[in-house]
């Protein structure tokens, strides 16, 4: 288990949230979460210049194992996509946190709220404790 | 209560990811499925199997049981040592489970079942064997230990006795002999397996299955899981028990028509109900499918053909092709326009000819 970077917000359901300015989160699944999927095979994007609302489903990782939405964290418009996953989806397993992110949304007005709501990384590592073999 | 292998701790200290299978604590893989799975196709992988269930028969009339038993004719066993791969039917057709069984001599023949079926395997085999005076014994202090991969042979071989080796070497497909392990240790050595790579699979002592486990990983061996055997033996083109076949369904629904053995005049236990089936038309068929979009083929997905509705069976990523691979139950005679239903989407299915793989090379 990697040290969670202590600049990120989490979802119980596993996504990562980094807000990067005030135009800029970046979006990507936990390292707790890609362990329990298993090696990932592929990964759907959205689209840049789409619109992802907050607990929505915008996004699904496909492991050798299950497939699995992925929610935004956080309302906005698709500002960039990781393409590099297309080929590489093994890059979430190596390193999630870091090269694997998955989009970046540019962020509406109430996200604000929406990330004060996220769990910070104290409250995320005790929510997968239980979880940890 | 979860049952464990002698290898439990073995597992454990090599950091595996342990979930249950037919109710006993294996691993799924040791980090890596994917590079597990690799391992084996290009080198050696080691799979403990010990969770798989040993039985032998012992008694004069062992040979006339098993022909009554048995949906393959054990009359093709001939040597010692041969073994077969056979369906256990019950009187509907259905298959009960599917199995190997070595003929050792006239009086004494080793079934290796399923782990997940074992105690209705047990209790059917124990009520067939009375009338033929047949004694069913569970071996329980065996272990199993599949040893799989282009170099899998070399590696087992290097372990044996001098004066066992050139024997061993010489074994054909689907023969089996005993040998002397490490520090003596009686072995027997089948040259078998469920991943489409050549290898033995070993019966061991169950006190001495850690130290055997323990050198072959240091000849280099890589130990895999069961994720990584999954995906192995579906490119292989090998079924599953309980996901391509079950007790409602036939041999002849499950591509596994090829093991079963009309030979004249042995009534065997589905005999009758498999030939009223092939009479009347058998309604559908296992077929191999391969994805070319991206996404992958999972148990239970709806399959849509132009005569009907189907399944898929087994379905993975086959981490050797690049893409998805399934068996697929489909109406007897769909190829045309086949579809499954994967989340919503309709995504178009390629019927192929299985194997998709064997001996690391693509089929398809």
């Amino acid at each position: 288990m990697s040290e969670i970077p202590g600049d990120l917000k989490f979802l119980k359901s596993h996504e990562w949230a980094r807000v990067e300015d005030a135009d800029q989160v970046r979006v990507g699944i936990s390292d707790h979460a890609q362990s329990q999927l298993g090696d990932l095979v592929y990964v759907e994007l959205p689209n840049v210049g789409d619109r992802v609302e907050a607990g929505n489903a915008c996004a699904v990782v496909e492991s050798v194992k299950a497939a699995s939405d992925v929610y935004a964290p956080v309302s906005g418009v698709v500002a960039a996509i990781n393409e590099a996953l297309g080929d590489k989806p093994e890059t979430i397993n190596e390193d999630a946190y870091g090269d694997g992110w998955l989009f970046v949304v540019k962020p509406d007005a109430e996200a604000k709220e929406q990330l004060e709501e996220m769990l910070d990384p104290d409250a995320y590592a005790e929510l997968i404790e239980g979880d940890e073999h | 209560m979860t049952r464990q292998t002698i290898l439990n701790a073995t597992h454990r200290a090599a950091g595996a990811k342990m979930v249950d299978f037919g109710g006993w604590d294996m691993p799924l893989h040791y980090g890596s499925q994917l590079e597990e799975h690799h391992a084996v196709r290009g080198g050696a992988g080691m799979f403990d199997v010990s969770h798989m269930t040993v039985v032998d028969l012992r008694g004069n009339r062992t040979r006339e049981f098993l022909r009554h038993l048995l949906a393959n004719s054990v009359d093709k066993l001939k040597v010692s040592g041969k073994a077969l791969y056979s369906c256990m039917l019950n009187e509907r057709g259905g298959v009960i489970d599917d199995l190997i069984v070595y003929f050792l001599s006239e009086d004494f023949f080793r079934v290796v079942v399923n782990a997940a079926t074992r105690d209705k395997d047990l209790a059917w085999i124990e009520r067939q064997a009375q009338p033929f005076g047949v004694s069913v014994t569970e071996r329980a202090d065996l272990s199993m230990i599949a040893v799989q991969g282009p170099h899998a042979r070399e590696k087992v071989l290097s372990l044996l006795d001098a004066d066992d080796r050139t024997r061993i070497g010489k074994l054909g497909k689907f023969v089996a002999g005993e040998a002397r392990g490490p520090d003596g240790t009686e072995l027997f050595v089948a040259r078998t397996g469920y991943t489409g790579e050549d290898g033995f699979e070993i019966i061991v002592p169950e006190a001495h299955a850690v130290a055997l486990w323990n050198a072959l990983a240091a000849t280099g061996v890589k130990p895999a899981g069961l994720g990584a055997r999954d995906t192995l033996r579906l490119e292989a083109g090998m079924n599953l028990y309980g996901q391509d076949m079950d007790e409602d369904i036939t041999p002849w629904e499950a591509g596994l028509a090829w093991t079963v053995s009309l030979d004249e005049g042995r009534d065997f236990i589905g005999r009758a109900a498999l030939e009223k089936q092939k009479s009347q038309g058998v309604p559908r068929e296992l077929i191999g499918v391969v994805l070319e979009d991206k996404g992958v083929l999972r148990h239970g997905q709806r399959v849509i053909t132009s005569a009907g509705e189907g399944e898929i069976l087994s379905g993975i990523f086959s981490p050797t092709l690049g893409k998805s691979i399934a068996f697929a139950r489909v109406p007897a005679g769909s190829r045309g326009n086949l579809r499954v239903d994967i989340r919503g989407r309709e995504l178009a299915l390629r019927p192929v000819k299985y194997p998709f793989v064997r001996e690391g090379k693509a089929c398809i």
